[in-house]
């Protein structure tokens, strides 16, 4: 099966949103304490990524109605390269070697999983 | 920085030393992995439910989703799953947790075949190899 490009930015943008989603999170986590006041604080920080992620699935299926998953799912995880560059913009998490190589082997192991549901 | 400090601050001051930014403890990490088993398990039965969906706009749809049990408890998965999830934030480096979610991928792979006519195959065994030497070199960059 040929995978229509339109899929393909889809489930980019799919991956893009949903890293969106997991910065958030982690704003929303970092405000999160055991006391009534940080519920506010971080609430809004949470609602926005849950709505983000509901929405980055909603994009995903979209995107994958048409098209191969073995070329799709891998695209999907490249979320977790963008959500490395946010860690360190918003965040200020340094980029190490583990990180960075461990993370290209998650991508291909990954694609390897695509390429066996295939 | 405001993540050290509300690291310090989420453990009520029972730790004196307030966890460097550069640190993700070890409840994060066991929380995140729980969080890639009840990830699978969510996309397990949402599989499930799947099979038992009812044709949109037909006589009964609502109740047939109501009582889709396997779809409903998929639902309620997910959610814990983000909870898990959150929890797991509090006290950890996104860059490092988030990555190991990709075990999920591991666990669906390695179930699947007991629940659908699904097979391994040396595609999915090479596949899980990979994600788990990869997850592993993030956890042990992180350890150090």
């Amino acid at each position: 099966m040929t995978t229509p490009v339109s899929s393909m930015i889809l489930v980019l943008i799919a991956s893009l949103v949903g890293s969106l989603a997991a910065v958030f999170l982690k704003a929303g986590a970092d405000r999160l304490h055991r006391d009534i006041a940080s519920l506010k604080r971080a609430g809004l920080r949470l609602g926005a990524g849950i709505t983000l992620f509901l929405l980055s699935s909603v994009l995903y299926v979209w995107g994958i109605k048409n098209g191969s998953l073995t070329v799709l799912y891998p695209l999907l995880a490249l979320g977790y390269v963008w959500t490395l560059v946010w860690s360190k913009i918003f965040f200020g998490e340094p980029f190490n070697k583990h990180k960075i190589y461990g993370l290209g082997i998650v991508l291909v192991g990954v694609t390897f999983i695509a390429a066996g549901n295939g | 920085m405001a993540s050290s400090m509300s690291a310090a601050q989420a453990d009520g001051g029972a730790v004196a030393v307030p966890r460097a930014a550069s640190r993700t403890s070890a409840s994060s990490i066991v929380l995140i992995l729980l969080c890639t088993v009840v990830g699978a398990a969510a996309q397990i039965l949402m599989r499930e439910g799947a099979n038992y969906l009812p044709v949109a706009g037909s006589e009964g749809m609502v109740l047939s989703l109501l009582t889709n049990w396997p779809l409903l408890a998929g639902y309620a998965c997910l959610g814990l799953n983000t909870g898990l999830l959150v929890l797991a934030l509090r006290n950890g480096q996104l860059s490092v947790l988030y990555p190991i979610i990709a075990l999920t991928y591991v666990w669906v792979a390695m179930l699947s075949p007991m629940f659908f006519e699904d097979s391994m195959n040396a595609f999915k065994v090479l596949g899980i190899g990979f994600i788990v030497g990869g997850v592993s070199l993030i956890g042990f960059g992180s350890r150090q």
